[in-house]
């Protein structure tokens, strides 16, 4: 590792440094605000890392010899995660706190599985790709199953390890055959070597690979673990899954499609169509009978995804830039949407059917307000932003001739408007029934005022994000 | 910051001070909120009445343009013409009546004017974008409000009728999203004014193994058609409208009738017929057709309706089918027609909702026939009641008559047959209004429950008299609005000639 390589992934080596020397620290202190030192210190590891990222100078530079990237596109990814993930911790506080799950491992395996994300969006080698993905994943396994003492929670995490395990699997096949094929791991050499001639061996390690990267992304038909898991989970941890890992896992499929097989787009294009429509839909519809906001939210994420690889079927730069607008904005919608969801409580313990929400507008004028901007935001209703997530992703499937899956996913939008109009309904209609909790922690408050605030505010100008997002889609085209 | 912009936001601006600012819950605080939405509506209809005075009716180009940069190629621009000035107008002239005809609310009241304020920033954002995507995006918010609106104030099936409503137009929408997708795709811009000039190909194409007449123009028309049919409403897609309408509260169904309806019909002459002329002269049929349907089906379905709000509702339905016929008979007096009679509708419908939300606020039922010999008790509401009924009619002298004539004009010269079928119409609709009015105002006062019921009192008057006044003045003087809208329909009509006579000679 010369000097350069060690420049070039420092904010992931502060990272692991840190995750590494808090872990032992914590191990022996035993001063009583430890745990609570490091929540907040690892979050704020990850907004200053954050922070770092954006003001480093704008370089497009790579260590390892090509193996690890350091441009735009990762830089974009790195804010979103290492922000996202870094309100996300702050908020699943006082919930563990109040289920008595509050302790240093869950701040510290966050940071790890935070670090294999940024390793994950900045990977240009399939090895590296893989030490990432299963950094990440083993620190989320453990996480899933964190509240020891659930039996839906170790059953969460259980499932989740299986079902990982195997799609693991199967995108570690899918690796080896491509580098049996191409003769290298490298994302450039894998190009080269389809451009010399896309052998049926490559064929099958693209496809082996992206089934096991649907099972990340969560697209349907590899969706099966999410609502599992996301029901049986503690909250923190599912607000956790539903945010930033779905950025990394996305980015990472995104970068792998058009660095290594950027070539022979027409083959992996309908694929990922396929896939797209399937968690559109299978999203909306499954998401109808819902009762648990959580599960909900679920298949709200697959059918999120769904929207979110529009944009990686179009194969073009303005498909890269959509993607990464929608994820941008999807995290934002969702951070807000899991404050609320985090604050659910009734008789003193976690609640999450919707039905509980019986006009809550009563009870609560502000955040019913804020958490309908949200739903509708998340139904991709205008003005919200949600709506220009899904208008940037229509335009660049349109423009590639993709109009099928615009159309699809219009009709979907449509479907999957129902679930979040009727928890709006609950609150503004609803028959009133056993209350919630009144209080709410004033972080998840704030997140919730926030986040809806961002969601309309958002449409005078998006924020400026799509400028960052058209740097960084010309970052990996390129 | 432009006089379009800040009569657009002055609304939306009360609705968040009421939202921020407004709190409690005794009476002096929802008389605050009453007051605040009725001074912000009465400003926003002055402040467009610079707009209406500073209109140049002469010109046919957009007037009060503002362009500024928006997001990634899209742009937030602004401007009136002929045809949409008189729509902004009908919008600030309604809400304050309507602000006070909901007086006396009471159940959430500051949510109730705050939904309602911003409905009309949307609304006017509505009739003044020129941009694709900044007219989605006003034409589709206007659902969020309206679905609170139903949802929360309406009556008892309200949580099926707001869903309906909320879902058959959401889908309708989406589709016409795609092809403004399309059409920004083709043209590489969403500036309206840019698209008005611009040529969508015609050219036939095939798609699954279907022959596709007029290409590209057809599917995107087609699209636009799925939007603004479901809008407006047109037979078969209208029944969303009879039940979102007898859900409603009565400011529900005045907005609902005299305003968001009107979005469908401007739609079709913002959209349609400028920029998919070819199209919308191949599918012309099918539009009289579906209109002939509307107009002649939905009458007698009015007839047999025993809830009022139902009556009227099935009745506008029919008065929209003379509104597509007139646009797509494209001809001046068509147009006119049809631009005349949304605007009279906006009187007259949303005067009729309001006669009925009079006794319903007394009485709690829309039932015809819990009532019966209204003129005893309410000599003064009978006038009005009957007004508005002759003017849904089309009786010379109301608004109701130029509309309907216009539009059987245009329709004439396109087809004897179409406006003769029309005309039935007319018949019918006199048999529903008058039979309707007969059962409510009419005979003996039997029913116990009304031998108390009182005439309206100073402000329900007050609510009606811009009404009547505006019912009667487009009725004896038309020209206050053909002057307005003539110079920028003569000039649509003339475009669309021109690309039909264009396309012909490229076929040739």
């Amino acid at each position: 590792m010369s000097l350069h390589d060690a420049g070039v992934i420092l904010p992931e080596l502060v990272l692991s440094v840190y995750a590494m020397a808090a872990l032992v620290w914590c191990v022996y202190s035993r001063r009583p605000g430890t745990v609570r030192a490091t929540f907040w210190a690892t979050s704020i590891v990850f907004f200053a890392l954050a922070g770092w990222i954006a003001f480093s100078p704008d370089l497009d530079r790579t260590a390892f010899g090509g193996m690890f990237a350091d441009d735009a596109f990762s830089r974009f990814a790195k804010i979103v995660i290492l922000i996202s993930s870094g309100i996300v911790l702050l908020l699943g506080q006082d919930f563990l706190r109040r289920e008595q799950l509050h302790s240093f491992e869950f701040p510290l395996l966050a940071a790890f599985a935070v670090l294999g994300m940024l390793i994950m969006v900045s990977a240009r080698d399939l090895m590296v790709m893989y030490m990432g993905i299963e950094l990440q994943s083993l620190s989320l396994y453990v996480l899933a199953a964190y509240h020891r003492s659930s039996v839906r929670s170790t059953e969460a995490g259980l499932k989740y390890f299986v079902l990982g395990a195997l799609s693991s699997g199967l995108l570690l096949y899918g690796a080896s055959l491509t580098y049996g094929f191409a003769g290298t791991t490298r994302f450039e050499g894998i190009a080269e070597a389809v451009s010399g001639g896309f052998s049926h061996g490559l064929l099958y390690g693209l496809v082996f690979m992206l089934a096991g990267l649907a099972f990340k992304v969560s697209a349907a038909p590899f969706h099966m673990w999410v609502p599992d898991v996301y029901e049986g989970s503690p909250t923190p941890v599912t607000a956790l899954f539903a945010t930033a890992p779905k950025v990394a896992a996305v980015l990472l499929l995104t970068r792998l499609l058009t660095e290594a097989f950027g070539q022979v787009h027409s083959d992996w294009g309908p694929i990922i169509a396929v896939l797209s429509v399937a968690s559109m839909f299978l999203g909306a519809v499954a998401a109808i009978g819902q009762t648990d906001f959580k599960r909900l939210m679920a298949y709200s994420s697959i059918s999120h995804m769904g929207y979110a690889l529009i944009g990686i079927a179009s194969g073009t730069e303005a498909g890269i830039r959509a993607t990464l607008i929608y994820l941008a904005i999807y995290v934002a919608m969702n951070i807000g949407t899991f404050a609320f969801i985090l604050s659910m409580r009734r008789d003193g313990s976690p609640f999450s059917d919707i039905r509980s929400l019986g006009n809550y507008s009563r009870q609560a004028p502000a955040r019913a307000l804020a958490l309908l901007v949200l739903l509708f935001s998340l139904a991709g209703i205008v003005p919200m932003i949600g709506f220009f997530a899904k208008l940037y992703v229509f335009l660049a499937a349109i423009e590639t001739g993709f109009v099928w899956l615009a159309v699809a996913g219009g009709v979907a939008s449509v479907i999957g408007a129902y679930y979040y109009l009727r928890i709006v309904y609950y609150m503004y209609f609803g028959e009133e029934g056993p209350r919630l909790d009144g209080a709410m922690p004033r972080l998840c408050t704030g997140a919730l005022m926030v986040s809806a605030a961002i969601t309309v505010v958002g449409v005078i100008n998006l924020f400026g994000i799509t400028g960052f997002a058209e740097t960084a889609a010309a970052a990996l085209a390129n | 910051m432009n006089v379009l912009s800040i009569m657009m936001f002055t609304p939306l601006a009360a609705a968040v001070i009421m939202v921020l600012f407004l709190r409690g819950e005794d009476e002096a605080a929802r008389r605050n909120v009453r007051i605040l939405a009725l001074v912000a509506s009465t400003a926003t209809f002055l402040i467009s009445m610079f707009v209406y005075v500073g209109f140049d009716p002469a010109s046919t180009g957009f007037q009060f343009v503002e362009d500024r940069s928006w997001l990634l190629g899209l742009n937030y621009k602004l401007g009136v013409d002929g045809i949409s000035v008189l729509f902004v107008m009908l919008t600030t002239i309604l809400m304050p009546i309507t602000v006070l005809a909901c007086w006396n609310v009471e159940h959430r009241v500051k949510e109730f004017m705050a939904a309602f304020l911003v409905l009309e920033t949307l609304m006017i954002g509505v009739f003044c974008s020129l941009d694709l995507v900044l007219f989605y995006l006003f034409f589709e918010s206007g659902l969020i409000p309206m679905f609170l609106i139903i949802g929360v104030w309406g009556g008892k099936d309200r949580i099926y009728a707001t869903f309906k409503f909320f879902l058959y137009t959401l889908l309708g929408s989406i589709l016409m999203l795609m092809a403004m997708i399309g059409l920004w795709i083709d043209a590489g811009t969403t500036d309206i004014v840019a698209l008005l000039g611009h040529w969508v190909s015609p050219e036939p194409i095939e798609l699954l193994g279907f022959g596709i007449p007029g290409g590209l123009q057809t599917i995107m028309w087609i699209a636009f058609f799925a939007s603004f049919a479901v809008k407006l409403p047109m037979w078969p897609v209208h029944t969303w409208l009879p039940d979102a309408h007898v859900q409603a509260p009565t400011g529900g169904s005045v907005i609902l009738a005299a305003i968001l309806l009107k979005m469908g019909g401007y739609g079709f002459l913002r959209f349609s017929l400028p920029m998919f002329p070819v199209a919308s002269d191949l599918l012309a049929p099918m539009v009289m057709a579906l209109s002939v349907v509307a107009i002649i089906y939905t009458s007698l379905v009015a007839m047999m309706q025993e809830d009022m709000k139902k009556l009227i509702a099935y009745s506008s339905v029919a008065h929209m089918g003379f509104v597509t016929m007139g646009i797509f008979a494209v001809n001046r007096q068509g147009i006119d027609g049809a631009i005349f009679q949304m605007l009279s509708h906006g009187f007259i419908s949303g005067a009729l909702f309001l006669c009925v939300g009079v006794i319903y606020d007394r009485m709690h039922t829309r039932e015809i026939d819990a009532y019966g010999g209204l003129v005893v008790r309410m000599p003064a509401y009978a006038l009005v009641f009957m007004l508005f009924t002759l003017a849904n009619v089309g009786l010379p002298g109301t608004s109701g008559f130029v509309g309907e004539f216009l539009t059987l004009v245009g329709v004439f010269q396109y087809s004897s047959w179409v406006a003769f079928l029309a005309t039935t119409g007319i018949v019918l609709s006199a048999c529903y209004a008058l039979w309707l009015f007969r059962r409510v105002v009419f005979g003996d006062l039997v029913k116990a429950a009304l031998s108390s019921i009182s005439d309206m009192d100073r402000r329900e008057k007050l609510v009606f008299a811009p009404l009547v006044a505006m019912t009667l003045l487009l009725g004896v003087y038309p020209s206050i609005v053909t002057d307005i809208t003539g110079p920028s329909v003569q000039q649509l009509v003339d475009h669309v000639g021109e690309a039909l006579s264009q396309s012909q000679q490229a076929a040739k």
